[in-house]
């Protein structure tokens, strides 16, 4: 049997956008198991729901994550709305889909950046960063926020997009899609990456069903399933299939956030075409009473929120599951028997953000 | 080939980002970018302080003054949407970056009595 060595890995490192450390297990320069351990940047925001009242919190919760920050405040107000049967306006409904959506194409965007960057593309991470900038041009045209958008409020939203200004962001979704298509090239057909992406942390069909892995990195696994099929806003009136691969390795998790760029601009073209016209927030009275859970997918994968009220202006308990939290098992497992060098892109495969993990 | 064709737009094509604080930054009209008072329509309610999430603002009835941590402000407009009296607007330029953090203090002048 070779020596054993343990590398520390993180919570300071190149590749990591946030602090996450792995003990490494090595022998020789194959790693035999990994360790993690979180923890650098917890905040107390769940405790804070005891100190704010419901509707203000809104602002709190959507300062959990700086990229899905809008379906955490998003998620927040349906979790409150359950709770006191509000039903929204549909035009609000909508409005939620397209501002989901969005965030859906900059988170995405935003990881093949820090993918590319991780193999050492700096081109393609700086065309990807660049395309992210016209998405979040619309956020900031739209909600008045480029990444902390405001704009959810409990009974509804607080903004609304006028018709021409969505048919002006149809325009630029043309654009955009014309540009992705061009890095999607080099992502998908480069010779350089794929030798970097294929075959690189197989996780398979069974094993990701079994670590109950969630979002692209599961649906890479050949598991049709997504949370949008539940049919929470207007999902219900779009249609849409999760997209999915067989592969199970990091150049199927690639591909399957590429494909979803696509389907989320589509799924936009979609809401933009049925949205009604009326009201977008309906009156709110009374404090919650009661509890709810309220499940939706994020672009990293499915979260998992818990709202629980006293009939008072304080809520008694806020729990968020991330879909970080619920890939690390996934992690740990493809981790397992790679080499020390592709450690960084396994890590990046399942998108993390460990600000949301630990809240 | 493609990426001759990038190299060549890259060297032509004039930079995507903007010198910020030399050149304005890119702003729209729903931009949020600071809290402004019209101190002499405000009746000190202390609805805006109760809004903030973040405990930014801060109202003193007696002293008839309304004071803004710039640096605790997060923008999220929530004390502009709950005034009653509407003497508070959301500005789109951003405050200035400093090395301090500063509070503003807006105080209302005494009324002229007759």
């Amino acid at each position: 049997m070779s020596t054993r060595s343990i590398v520390p890995f993180g919570p300071q490192h190149p590749v990591l956008p946030e602090p996450i450390h792995l003990d490494l297990v090595l022998e020789d320069e194959k790693v035999v198991e990994a360790v993690p351990s979180i923890g650098f940047v917890h905040r107390g925001l769940e405790q804070l729901v005891e100190k704010r009242d419901f509707q203000t919190y809104v602002y709190v919760a959507e300062r959990i994550c700086g990229i899905c920050s809008f379906m955490h405040g998003m998620s927040y107000c349906e979790a409150v709305e359950k709770i006191m049967d509000i039903e929204l306006p549909a035009r609000a409904k909508y409005l939620r889909t397209i501002w989901c959506e969005m965030s859906r194409i900059h988170s995405h965007l935003l990881w093949l950046g820090l993918l590319a960057d991780a193999f050492g593309f700096e081109s393609l991470f700086m065309q990807s960063w660049r395309i992210r900038e016209t998405i979040l041009d619309m956020f900031e045209e739209s909600t008045g926020g480029r990444i902390i958008f405001s704009v959810n409020k409990i009974g509804g939203q607080r903004r609304d997009m006028e018709n021409s200004m969505l048919r002006g962001f149809l325009t630029k979704l043309d654009q955009v899609e014309e540009q992705v298509k061009s890095i999607t090239e080099a992502f998908l057909n480069d010779h350089a990456v794929n030798t970097r992406l294929r075959g690189v942390g197989i996780l398979t069909k069974e094993q990701a069903y079994g670590l109950g892995a969630v979002g692209p990195f599961m649906r890479a696994s050949g598991i049709e399933f997504d949370m949008r099929m539940r049919g929470y806003d207007a999902y219900k009136d779009l249609d849409f299939r999760p997209v999915t691969s067989t592969e199970c390795d990091s150049y199927a998790r690639c591909k399957v956030r590429i494909g979803e760029i696509f389907q989320a601009i589509d799924l936009i073209r979609q809401a933009v075409d049925k949205i009604p016209e009326g009201d977008i927030a309906v009156p709110v009275k009374g404090f919650p009473n009661g509890e709810a859970f309220v499940r939706v997918e994020q672009p990293r994968g499915e979260a998992l929120y818990y709202v629980c009220g006293g009939g008072k202006k304080f809520l008694e308990r806020f729990r968020v599951r991330t879909p970080t939290f619920a890939n690390l098992p996934g992690l740990l497992q493809t981790l397992k028997g790679c080499q020390l060098a592709d450690v960084p892109i396994l890590i990046l495969t399942i998108d993390p953000c460990i600000s949301c993990t630990e809240r | 080939m493609k990426l001759v064709k990038t190299i060549f737009k890259n060297l032509f094509h004039r930079p995507v980002t903007v010198q910020y604080p030399d050149a304005p930054a890119h702003v729209t009209e729903r931009t949020r970018g600071h809290v402004e008072i019209q101190i002499e329509n405000c009746v000190f309610c202390s609805m805006c302080a109760r809004n903030c999430p973040t405990g930014a603002i801060h109202v003193n009835r007696t002293a008839k003054s309304w004071s803004i941590e710039r640096f605790g402000c997060v923008q999220c407009r929530a004390c502009v949407d709950g005034c009653p009296k509407k003497c508070l607007r959301m500005e789109t330029a951003y405050t200035e970056p400093g090395p301090q953090k500063k509070t503003d203090v807006y105080t209302q002048a005494a009324e002229e009595t007759a």
